[in-house]
């Protein structure tokens, strides 16, 4: 497996509970927990603390090291900059002004902040932890037996089949750019940063036309075998008992913890 | 005794001792590779599918960094003079639209002489040379992924000529031709003065163009010598998958 392919790939094998339950189970789960959490008021911290504990559980209970679950959750950051115009645009007692701009930071702003920050950070956690222990292929499976429309998990199916091909591809065009990247004794070399940056642009495009293309050869060879617009598969696994039960539990305190936090 | 190592290090064009290497998935592929070449020789390098034949050329200018020791030119590979290194070793991939990355050939030729930092005289001086070199004089402003297979092997190897190296690594420049393009590029490389080492399937080949042969099995040189004697040796080259016609 290449570089690329190690960096895209986010399944971690592993045989804990949480790796062998359902992948539709968990899909429904992970789906249910981002929208109550996105749902529970502005600076409810106990019902956050309710909301984390079940999702604490079952990181530990899935074997995952904590630290890689931590710096997978830096997805989360970008959150930040985005919800730091809140602290100064909404209205509320003031809590210190900031010098150059004479912009006035509000309690209210703070609290929406930090609930954003909160919020954002237990979903990514949440689905990374779906990830992490749901191979792709599952997941892809997952989606198709609960009814996604087919259109879009075809068009997942592809996205997860050739990013690893395109990966690969872009790899071995930094490859052979890096070979021909050779120095002088004597002068300086690199060329300048504009006309390396050019150099990149141009890789990006030449290799958006090679996935185009690719494209246009993959459905070919599709059509060649029949396809007429319908991705058809094999019929699903059963469902069984246990995970059901476990997942109804999950879902009920879910509800139990959204109904306690609105009223 | 001086003077003898100094000879000695001019005239040893790849020296590697000992070399192994691994892939991040474990396969190993280089287990214990030592091999030197001389400076002006042609070699081939000859083996079956995943022998290590394409890892161990991409040793030779530090694109891959296996245990052991490499000299080029006289000079041992590490991470400090790696650049340098590589204006020295022309490396070009058996997948022309791995190695050709720019949109006109003309922008392909001339990426290494403008890294190098060399003037603009001298960039387009250098281009036109390389390309004349490989007989593709006027395909400058051409995008590179519409020409034949043919055309684009020869653009590969005017990318590295261009740079003016010493030595020409070349993995599988033969594979997919159709016959008239494999007798052009064969005597492309005729003509060209560089030390080489070649990786081919192409057994009929190689009694023209290299009179040393170095066969690879997994992982391992299992012979090297003349290209006569290794080609006459049909039970060697049945064991290690290879077909002499």
């Amino acid at each position: 497996m290449s570089i690329g392919a190690r960096l895209i790939e986010r399944y971690e094998a592993g045989s804990s509970v949480v790796h062998s339950t359902d992948g539709r189970l968990k899909l429904l789960l992970t789906v249910a927990y981002v929208f109550t959490v996105t749902l529970t008021p502005v600076g409810h911290w106990i019902a956050f603390g309710l909301l984390a504990a079940p999702l604490a559980v079952a990181v530990a209970a899935s074997r995952l090291p904590v630290l890689l679950i931590l710096r997978r959750s830096a997805l989360a950051l970008p959150f930040i900059v985005v919800a730091v115009p809140l602290l100064f645009t909404k209205e509320g007692d003031a809590l210190f002004t900031l010098p150059p701009f004479g912009w006035t930071a509000s309690e209210e702003g703070l609290l929406a902040v930090l609930t954003i920050l909160t919020k954002s950070w237990l979903s990514v956690v949440a689905v990374i932890l779906l990830t992490a222990t749901t191979p792709a292929v599952e997941l892809l499976r997952a989606m198709r037996a609960l009814a996604v429309p087919r259109i879009l998990v075809a068009t997942v199916s592809f996205m997860y089949r050739y990013l690893f091909v395109i990966a690969e591809e872009a790899q071995r065009l930094l490859r052979a750019r890096d070979c021909r990247s050779a120095e002088l004794e004597d002068r300086k070399c690199g060329g300048g940063v504009r006309w390396r940056a050019g150099i990149l642009g141009h890789m990006v495009g030449s290799l958006f036309v090679r996935s185009y293309e690719r494209g246009e050869r993959v459905y070919a060879a599709m059509q060649a075998r029949g396809y007429d617009g319908e991705v058809r598969f094999l019929e699903d696994r059963p469902w069984r008992l246990a995970g059901i039960v476990v997942a109804i539990a999950l879902a009920l305190y879910l509800v139990g913890v959204e109904i306690y936090a609105r009223y | 005794m001086r003077a003898t190592k100094v000879r000695t290090a001019v005239d040893t064009a790849i020296r590697i001792a000992n070399l192994r290497f691994a892939y991040p998935d474990g396969v190993q592929a280089l287990r214990g590779v030592d091999l030197t070449i001389a400076a002006g020789e042609k070699v081939a390098l000859v083996g079956p599918n995943g022998a290590g034949k394409t890892t161990l050329l991409l040793h030779l200018n530090g694109t891959l960094r296996g245990k052991g020791d490499i000299r080029i030119m006289g000079h041992l590979l590490n991470g400090g003079n790696m650049k340098r290194v590589r204006s020295q070793v022309g490396l070009v991939f058996e997948n022309p639209d791995d190695q050709l990355f720019s949109p006109t050939v003309f922008d392909d030729v001339a990426f290494g002489p403008l890294y190098m930092g060399l003037s603009r005289e001298e960039v387009l001086k250098r281009a036109r040379l390389a390309l004349e070199e490989v007989g593709m004089t006027g395909l400058d402003e051409r995008l590179p992924h519409h020409l034949s297979l043919g055309q684009k092997k020869r653009i590969a190897i005017a990318t590295v000529l261009s740079m003016s190296p010493t030595i020409l690594a070349l993995d599988e420049p033969f594979s997919s031709l159709d016959p008239s393009a494999r007798r052009e590029l064969m005597n492309l490389l005729q003509t060209l003065p560089q030390t080489m080492i070649v990786s081919t399937h192409h057994i009929p080949l190689i009694r023209h163009l290299f009179p040393r042969t170095v066969v690879m099995d997994d992982g391992c040189i299992v012979a090297d010598g003349d290209t006569e004697a290794i080609l006459a040796d049909t039970a060697l080259l049945e064991t290690h998958g290879l077909e002499v016609s």
